[in-house]
């Protein structure tokens, strides 16, 4: 019908501006953040006391000005960016896979191996996120690798009941059923069937998640469990500019605009992705 | 809306005039119209059917005069609704303020929705949602209107009234439910009550109760009814005139002997020779695949050949079922005990022949599903034998089960719910051959794919498109290539016309026992419709509570039906020609519960053979198990 028609094209329109402006933004901070050791060799480490709180635009050498040890915030941003990214994507990576693992398992074959496998991730949402961070990272020591490690340890749970609920509503559908009167076994049932239909509220889980823990990375950090305060991250600038907030707003307020469009850039390619995924709305060739 | 026009109108005009309506949905630039020009009247106390297909606008139609398009996105883009009140004061109702149509809703003009739980609130009681609309708008008390609203239940024939007023809707049936819908209805005394597919839902005894109900009410309080339905033999049963409607519009207004006698528009010929009529294949011992008149490009056109399924082979059976019971644990107690269990099928036996079609008929609990699924191994059966050619299924290796599910294939009643949304359907109907490693090479699968799409009459390129872009009968086509895709013996196929609209029906009836011809399948047809059974099934057999009640040949069990639930069945089911008298038929009560506390098993009848394969549960038995 027509009229169908004209509404998925003006729909998927702006499905492709979202798409755009989604790879634009995180596209560009990926590479800027890929070719920072080019862009900017010692790392945005080097002071210069005597150039302190330049603020932006004023000096052709530090376009975003310099923080309170006179280092270059734009150098610190794109460098930092290597951190935070690494630290946001990883750790939501391993989140989704060991999460929806234990998701589909349990809400799947339900039985024992639910009870005690969400039961556990009851008791581990219960417990203060904060005190077990210093625990754990008191016992295995700081790094990235830890920090990382930590998150996944952290986050599979959302993704486990996420996934377990969405597998409770799809496993007695028809379409189940069918694949079951063919003969289909159990792998591929979970696999071909039920992931795929699972896959659109992980897809928005996870562009949320990146931005919570670029953030908690830097929480982390605050308290000393982070990464080596001294290398730039966007969650450490943060930290770092609030006690110059009122005197010089420009030390905190770019590596949070960094965040902030990164995150917008994954929200939107990840709300095109879910769409992507989903036939439904789409007109095929 | 302004513009309130207020027209004097002489007596004996109708109730209601619908003049040139049209409806909208979507956008201005890229409106849909769903409703285009349509204008009928409806006289007081009388009823008006109107008929059509899904997507014939019918029921946007019937939403439209109440001007309940308003919240549903749609548009009355042109004509009037004339409706005249008790005041005798003429109102279009598509130009009238929203406090005139408030009080015109409910009161003047009721409607009862097809889904009777779904328009129920589930949090309140029954007496409180029939006590609100008396406050409303008759001011009653809340006193009064509960004693009011007893009444009013005791007047659709529910037991126990009083009772009833403090129930929930979750404890009652559907087709007490329906009844508490109408008694809504009907408690301010409508002049018009729109009802849309009422009984839809419900099984054929029940929904001959609800039309008898409706149809004493209308005499008594003199309410004039639009009867929306898309099933002719309630049009028959029910209606004065007819309105046939097709793609948003009036295709023929006629009343309702007229139309059946002698339709003149081409597609409610097509729509009337789809219909399946009980009796039709009385005197005829085999099912006959007659052809079906479709709509091709505006003009009318036969498809199809007449065959005769001489297809059974008589000489060992393809199934044995024997004595086979399926319970499920329902109630348990603190500890894990089990209190009450389903007894949904209770040592059945049957067999089915190569190349026949066995239908198992009955309505819902009555066990007829769980008896498809326990044979697809979908469910585990609690006792009794089944054997497939031969071999017994209990003893079978978990290899040969697997194999087993090459050999018989399943298809569901919905074929949008039973086809995975993700996947093409390509994927979907390749699936038997990968599963089951029939074919390796992907291109002679492909091949395979286009070959089945053929053979079920879509096109190569489907294979391609997801379910989501096919209408309801292609899905249901789809279906059954993926159930063919495994080259099986035997096909259960559970409700699987009963969504479809008749035309589709007619044509996936007959695609089905061409199959059934070309192949040798054997069917095991579940249904509730006995008129879709009388043309396709070689034998019958009725389920009553887990049970059969009778098994015999069709031309046996609907000519010489000998069980007394048999021939309540067949006389609920309405016929589809309003010359036939209307018999005032007394079918009361409902199924009981199949739930039965641990230990209190329920009696299993003996079957006697009235004639050669012709078997009936004596009935004694069966009262003595109900006490």
């Amino acid at each position: 019908m027509a009229t169908v028609q004209a509404a998925r094209s003006t729909r998927w329109r702006f499905r492709s501006f979202e798409l755009i402006v989604g790879v634009l933004l995180t596209g560009g901070m990926t590479l800027a953040v890929l070719f920072s050791s080019v862009l900017f060799p010692d790392g945005g480490e080097s002071m210069d006391l005597m150039a302190r709180l330049i603020p932006p635009f004023e000096s052709p050498a530090h376009i975003l000005g310099t923080d309170p040890l006179g280092r270059d915030v734009l150098a610190r941003v794109i460098v930092g960016g290597k951190i935070s990214l690494m630290v946001g994507v990883l750790s939501v990576i391993g989140a989704v896979i060991l999460g929806t693992l234990v998701g589909l398992v349990a809400g799947y074959y339900r039985g024992v191996a639910e009870i005690l496998l969400m039961r556990f991730a009851d008791i581990q949402l219960a417990l203060p996120f904060i005190l077990i961070a210093i625990m754990f990272l008191a016992i295995l020591g700081t790094g990235i690798d830890k920090v990382i490690f930590f998150m996944i340890v952290a986050q599979w749970v959302q993704y486990a009941r996420l996934v377990r609920g969405s597998v409770l509503a799809l496993r007695d559908r028809e379409f189940i059923l069918s694949a079951r009167a063919i003969g289909v076994g159990n792998l591929r049932i979970i696999f071909q069937h039920i992931l795929p239909n699972v896959l659109g509220p992980i897809v928005i889980l996870m562009t949320l998640n990146v931005a919570n823990n670029i953030l908690l990375e830097s929480s982390l950090t605050f308290l000393g469990l982070g990464v080596d305060p001294l290398i730039p991250s966007w969650g450490g600038m943060l930290a770092d500019g609030r006690t110059y907030l009122q005197s010089a707003w420009w030390v905190s307020v770019f590596p949070g605009l960094a965040i902030m469009f990164t995150v917008l850039g994954l929200n939107l390619l990840g709300d095109w992705l879910r769409d992507y995924l989903d036939p439904t709305g789409q007109t095929s060739k | 809306m302004s513009g309130e026009t207020v027209k004097h109108v002489p007596v004996g005009e109708p109730l209601l005039s619908v003049r040139s309506l049209s409806v909208e949905f979507g956008s201005a630039e890229g409106a849909f119209r769903a409703v285009k020009n349509v204008s009928f009247d409806v006289q007081p106390g009388k009823t008006l059917a109107v008929v059509g297909e899904s997507g014939s606008g019918k029921s946007v139609t019937s939403l439209a005069i109440m001007r309940l398009t308003d919240y549903t996105g749609g548009r009355i883009s042109s004509g009037e609704v004339l409706f005249r009140p008790s005041k005798g004061q003429a109102l279009d109702l598509v130009h009238a303020a929203d406090t005139s149509l408030r009080s015109i809703r409910g009161n003047e003009i009721a409607m009862i929705f097809q889904e009777p739980m779904t328009s129920l609130n589930p949090v309140f009681t029954v007496g409180n949602q029939i006590a609100e609309t008396l406050v409303l708008h008759e001011g009653l008390s809340a006193r009064e209107a509960l004693a009011r609203a007893e009444a009013l239940l005791e007047k659709v024939r529910l037991p126990d009234a009083k009772k009833l007023l403090d129930r929930y809707p979750h404890q009652l049936s559907g087709g007490m439910r329906q009844r508490v819908m109408i008694a809504m209805a009907l408690a301010c005394n409508p002049k018009l009550l729109i009802a849309d597919e009422p009984t839809t839902a419900l099984d054929v005894t029940i929904q001959a109760q609800i039309l008898n109900i409706i149809r004493d009410l209308q005499q008594e309080m003199g309410t004039a009814v639009i009867f929306i339905t898309h099933d002719m033999g309630v049009v028959a049963e029910m209606a004065d005139d007819v309105v046939v409607m097709w793609k948003g519009e009036k295709v023929e207004e006629a009343p309702v002997r007229e139309i059946f006698a002698a339709p003149k528009h081409p597609y409610t010929r097509a729509l009337l020779s789809a219909v399946p009529r009980l009796g039709s294949m009385t005197g005829q011992p085999l099912p006959k695949r007659t052809p079906v008149i479709v709509i091709e490009d505006g003009a009318p056109k036969e498809v199809g050949e007449t065959h005769v399924q001489d297809t059974a082979d008589y000489a060992k059976p393809i199934l044995q079922v024997d004595k086979m019971t399926t319970r499920f644990d329902v109630g348990k107690t603190f500890f894990g005990r089990v209190t009450h269990r389903v007894h949904a099928v209770e040592e059945v036996s049957f067999d089915i022949y190569p190349g026949e079609t066995l239908a198992l008929v009955g309505e819902s609990g009555s066990g007829k599903s769980t008896i498809g699924r326990t044979l697809q191994q979908l469910i585990e059966p609690t006792g009794g034998t089944v054997r497939f050619d031969g071999h017994d299924m209990g003893s079978m290796s978990s290899a040969e089960r697997r194999r087993l599910k090459q050999e018989i294939q399943y298809i569901f009643q919905d074929p949008f719910a039973s086809l995975d949304p993700r996947h093409t359907i390509g994927f979907s109907v390749a699936e038997p051959i990968v599963v089951h490693n029939l074919l390796q090479d992907r291109k002679a699968i492909d091949r395979r794919v286009q070959e089945l799409l053929d053979q079920v009459g879509l096109l190569p390129q489907h294979a391609k498109r997801y379910p989501h872009e096919f209408s309801g009968g292609q899905r249901q086509r789809v279906c059954i290539a993926r159930a063919l895709a495994s080259n099986p013996k035997l096909i259960i196929a559970d409700e699987s016309v009963s969504a479809l609209d008749v035309s589709i029906q007619a044509q996936i009836v007959n695609l089905l026992m061409e199959l059934q011809q070309q192949k040798d399948l054997s069917y095991l047809f579940i249904t509730h419709d006995m008129a879709v059974v009388e043309k396709i099934s070689h034998r019958v057999a009725v389920m009553y509570l887990g049970q059969i009640v009778e098994i015999g040949t069709r031309q046996a069990v609907f000519e010489n039906p000998q069980h007394s639930y048999t021939r309540k069945l067949l006389a609920a089911v309405p016929i589809a020609d309003p010359a036939r008298e209307r018999a005032k038929r007394l079918i009361e009560g409902e199924i009981p519960s199949a739930v039965r506390p641990v230990g209190q098993e329920p009696l299993i009848h003996r079957m006697r053979e009235v004639e050669p394969g012709h078997w009936v549960a004596i009935e004694a038995d069966l009262l003595r198990g109900a006490a």
